[in-house]
């Protein structure tokens, strides 16, 4: 362990949350997936929800999702995560259920429960990870992929009249009248991950409240997909996804 | 400056950057070794850490504790007297 400063005389200010397990993650160096599980563990540590809390785990890189958060998990079919979460919270209406997708799985086979699941403004919160890639895959296009953007099946970029547009599906469940609050966020920077770990208190604090569904984008990256390094990665996603999936909330709870 | 330091889980680090990226004060870097995984882990460069927990915060793989001087006993939370 490297350490300059002896740390006798000091105090942790940040340590491992015991909401993750010990187990390494297997993502790609500098993937978003470990930031995102990471922060949500922190917050349910915070909140003291561990034993009350049951997460969803999607297909895709975060399949093993499982593994590595320390809360009740049960694992979904392709696409199917809202879907068995709205399951799982109307048979134990007292827990924290929320579902976590990337955009492969949240937006392209899973559309249809997604749609239905805001719409039927079930009290979970889904938090979608957009890396606009199916990553686990090989890097194929996914529907979130950016007009230009070159993957293995798009690889002259992504072409609207050949592939269609990119699918803003956050801003699609914004209308439906289920949705209670929805909000875009980042975690390529310490002040992106705060307001985050924010945006995720204030879902679990809103789900005993039984107003609706709470969805969390977070636009992510995915360094090997991208064939990029991680800084460059982040680089790209600031210049190129976020004019396109602008940071900052689509919609906030009205107050009472 | 209030001084501080971290710790590295030098066998979970993949020498993704990032943390060093996120460094206010430039304490780290690569070390020219690899772990056991083959990556080249982060440790700190400079004994100038304030504590920040910027690098944690950005760290995909939590591998970063992060240490900190106590701050004057007065301003923490639990002591502050509440304002009347
Ligand atoms: C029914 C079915 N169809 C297709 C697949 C192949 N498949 C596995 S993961 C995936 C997409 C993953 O992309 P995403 O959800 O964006 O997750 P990421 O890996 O990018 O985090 C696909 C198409 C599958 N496992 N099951
Ligand atoms: S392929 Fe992409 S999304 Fe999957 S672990 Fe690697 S960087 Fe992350
Ligand atoms: S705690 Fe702050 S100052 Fe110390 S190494 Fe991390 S980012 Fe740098
Ligand atoms: S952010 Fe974490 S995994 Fe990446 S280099 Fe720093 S300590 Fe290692
Ligand atoms: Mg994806």
């Amino acid at each position: 362990m490297e350490s300059a400063a002896t740390t006798n005389h000091m105090e942790i200010v940040y340590e491992r949350p015991v909401t993750l397990t010990d187990t390494p993650m297997h993502y790609c160096p500098g993937c978003g997936h470990g930031v995102v599980h990471r922060v949500l563990m922190e917050v349910i540590n915070e909140m003291g929800i561990q034993d009350r809390t049951v997460g969803v785990a999607p297909v895709g890189c975060s399949v093993f999702a499982y593994n590595y958060m320390n809360v009740d998990m049960q694992e979904a079919a392709h696409g199917r995560a809202s879907a068995v979460a709205t399951g799982i919270k109307r048979v134990l209406p007292e827990k924290y259920v929320y579902s976590y997708q990337g955009d492969g799985d949240l937006a392209a086979i899973g559309t249809g429960e997604t749609i239905h699941t805001v719409n039927r403004g079930e009290n979970i919160l889904m938090i979608f990870i957009n890396n606009a890639i199916y990553g686990m895959t090989g890097g194929q296009m996914a529907p979130t992929s950016i007009l230009g953007q070159v993957t293995s099946t798009t690889p002259y970029g992504r072409k609207s009249d050949l592939n269609g547009f990119p699918l803003k599906i956050t801003d699609l469940v914004t209308q439906l009248p289920g949705a209670y609050y929805v909000t875009r966020q980042s975690v390529h920077t310490a002040a992106a991950v705060r307001k985050l770990k924010k945006a995720i208190e204030a879902s679990f604090k809103y789900q005993p409240l039984k107003k609706g569904t709470c969805f969390i984008e977070v636009v992510s990256n995915c360094p090997s997909g991208w064939k990029m390094t991680p800084i460059e990665a982040n680089a790209w996603m600031e210049k190129n996804m976020f004019p396109l999936y602008p940071i900052g909330d689509l919609k906030v709870p009205k107050q009472n | 400056m209030i001084r501080g330091t971290v710790l590295i889980n030098r066998d979970i680090c993949k020498g993704c950057e990032l943390c060093i990226a996120a460094c206010p004060q430039d304490s780290l870097g690569l070390s020219d070794q690899i772990n056991r995984h083959g990556y080249r882990y982060v440790q700190l460069v400079q004994d100038n850490c304030t504590g920040c927990i910027n690098c944690a915060l950005v760290c995909p793989d939590c591998a970063i504790t992060v240490y900190q001087e106590p701050r004057a006993k007065a301003k923490s939370s639990a002591q502050r007297v509440p304002a009347l």
